[in-house]
């Protein structure tokens, strides 16, 4: 396969309307997401970063499609590393189904080249996330805190 | 869906494990690369493989008319950090109970 890519899986036992606000809503993204919170006014075309608590630009692109509660595709390139910066764009695309009493969240981050140093450093906080996201809406507590 | 007994299941074989380190290798294959160099039938792959899928220790996704297989490691962070964050817990209340006193002096 050419390019390089993950596909995370992690089933959360809360609605997808839940799922969908603790993905975008800022303050809470705060509490799972190391700190980082997003700003978007979450509509296909808009603009899209990735903010530090320190107000340094982590990560920034656009919405390519935005279909509450089920689908979010985003255009996302690194800000802070040059050597990841470089590598351009890569696509994010988060899923939420409903399974049973859960709701299954997909996250695949792809970019269109073998061996993204990208993608290897994203792919390393996406599990901590996905953990501390899914620890946080069944239990109201976090595993981690940043 | 707490299925931490089907992670530990399916971690418990070593095939099943050589299939997530050739995943972790090279993420995205197809069942047909997964089975090249193995010592193990096409079948004896596939079943290894949906019983990782079933601990959600394998996602995949279409592309076209292949399926491709990925490594998710997700379920095995949420084992990690049960038994491991409670450890760092303190450390990183430490941290910011230091940080909150000293900035509280500087600021007040």
């Amino acid at each position: 396969m050419a390019g390089s890519s993950f596909v995370y899986v992690t089933f959360i036992r809360t609605s997808p309307d839940e799922l969908w606000s603790a993905l975008t809503d800022p303050e809470f993204t705060k509490k799972y997401w190391f700190g980082v919170h997003q700003e978007s006014d979450w509509k296909a075309g808009s603009s899209w970063k990735l903010i530090f608590p320190d107000g340094r630009i982590a990560d920034a692109g656009e919405i390519v499609e935005i279909d509450p509660p089920r689908r979010l595709v985003l255009r996302w390139r690194n800000e802070f590393k040059p050597e990841l910066k470089a590598e351009g764009y890569s696509r994010c695309v988060v899923e939420i189904e409903p399974a049973g009493d859960a709701v299954k969240l997909t996250i695949t981050h792809t970019m269109d080249r073998d061996k993204s140093k990208f993608i290897d450093a994203v792919s390393g906080g996406w599990p901590r996330i996905l953990s501390n996201l899914k620890s946080l809406l069944e239990t109201g507590r976090i595993v981690l805190s940043a | 869906m707490m299925k931490d007994d089907a992670v530990f299941r399916a971690l418990a074989d070593g095939s099943r494990r050589q299939l997530l380190d050739r995943l972790h290798a090279k993420n995205g294959q197809t069942l047909g690369e997964l089975c090249q160099g193995l010592d193990m039938t096409r079948q004896a792959v596939a079943k290894h493989l949906a019983i990782l899928e079933e601990a959600n220790l394998v996602s995949w996704k279409r592309q076209g008319r292949e399926k491709l297989h990925f490594i998710n490691p997700v379920p095995i962070n949420e084992i990690a950090e049960r038994w491991i964050g409670k450890f760092e817990r303190p450390q990183l209340t430490a941290l910011s109970d230091l940080k909150r006193k000293l900035e509280g002096k500087s600021g007040d």
